[in-house]
């Protein structure tokens, strides 16, 4: 149940994440504009992901082969690569809420998985819904002192020749 | 310009996301398989398939020759340490409260093993014993061959899992066939009782 949830799943996500990456800049400007800018996106990787929080969907994809193939093309197109499209356009504070959002719907599924008083998956233990619900809870808080650290480490160090510049331009305005 | 068609994205996209979370959760009823199993079952009754059983006795008859007789399944393994116990004392409970007259001739009790090959005729007596299941209206049966035993839980929608300690891990329910030889209903293992008192209405 972890191999599957916590690392098919992402990893899934991933390779549509890096499939917008690899898109030339052109058609990743198209495929934005198309799409009507960021917020329908990351709507679109909101609901898809929910989809996939279902354990009746996790279950439909260990039986049924249509469910599979379904998961293995969503998950990409529906939810990595909008995220990728959205996630340029978005400034901090944006990066912030999608974050912050993912970090509390893993969080409370976690939650559930942990204190269900039965199976929620017919295609695992009891045991292992357990486990992988603290792993979620886990991942959870860490995505979100991820976050929060990055909030507290300052940007990048400005670059040695944009000094250099600003120092000619203020002793030109003093000469 | 592109503010709305932003608008227009996301409001699509709403309305499609909440389409979809709504179709596929059975209008946010059914979250898990077995939820939505249950429903669905008591949406349309189910066919069966016609595969042969062997019961304690090693009388071999079909699910089919109970048409005309409602009948309770369940699905067991008699190495089961707990929930198989639950199932064999609900399946007692709903025996005693059915009216003994009905027994046998309207209605039956039937426990099925996914274990066919540890769980030979003498565990299915063993355990027919350990409930007071006396074998004619109420049976401890296998399937006679393996290869019935896979269309048999899919039509019923049981998933079996090996939980690694030699023991299985299995969803359990009280499945109630009707007298047309459909699956009807599935029941929550902990309402015995309700079952008990809505099925003896029905008789």
């Amino acid at each position: 149940m972890t191999g599957h949830m916590l690392v098919q799943i992402p990893l899934l996500a991933a390779i549509g994440i890096l499939a917008c990456r690899l898109l030339p800049a052109r058609w990743q400007g198209a495929l934005l504009v198309a799409a009507g800018g960021a917020i329908p996106c990351v709507l679109l990787a909101v609901f898809a992901s929910s989809y996939w929080m279902l354990p009746r969907a996790l279950d439909a994809a260990l039986t049924n082969p249509l469910a599979e193939a379904v998961k293995f093309t969503s998950l990409p197109v529906l939810v990595g690569l909008p995220l990728a499209l959205a996630w340029k356009q978005f400034s901090a504070i944006g990066r912030g809420l999608v974050l912050t959002n993912y970090s509390s719907m893993l969080a409370v599924l976690g939650w559930l998985y942990i204190a269900a008083p039965m199976r929620v998956c017919n295609g695992y233990l009891v045991g292992q819904q357990v486990g992988v619900g603290w792993l979620m809870v886990e991942l959870a808080v860490l995505i979100f002192a991820g976050w929060l650290a990055t909030l507290f480490v300052g940007g990048a160090p400005v670059a040695v020749d944009k000094v250099d510049k600003l120092d000619q331009s203020q002793r030109a305005s003093r000469t | 310009m592109k503010f709305r068609r932003s608008v227009v994205a996301a409001a699509l996209v709403i309305l499609l996301g909440c389409g979809v979370l709504w179709w596929s959760t059975d209008g946010l009823t059914a979250f898990t398989a077995e939820t939505a199993r249950r429903a669905d079952v008591l949406r349309s009754p189910r066919r069966l398939p016609p595969v042969v059983l062997e019961d304690q006795d090693g009388r071999a008859f079909r699910l089919q020759d109970y048409q005309g007789q409602l009948l309770a399944v369940e699905f067991i393994y008699t190495r089961c340490p707990t929930l198989c116990r639950s199932l064999g004392m609900a399946f007692r409970q709903i025996r005693d409260r059915v009216p003994q007259q009905a027994l046998g001739r309207d209605f039956a009790l039937l426990s099925i093993s996914f274990d066919p090959d540890r769980d030979d005729r003498t565990s299915l007596k063993a355990y027919g014993r350990a409930y007071g299941a006396d074998g004619t209206r109420w049976r401890i049966a296998r399937v006679r061959s393996a290869a019935d035993l896979k269309p048999l839980l899919e039509a019923f929608g049981i998933i079996v899992i090996a939980d690694g300690q030699g023991g299985f891990e299995h969803n359990a329910a009280i499945h109630l066939v009707g007298r047309d030889g459909r699956l009807a209903e599935i029941s929550d293992l902990d309402e015995a009782v309700p079952f008990a008192t809505s099925l003896a209405a029905s008789l």
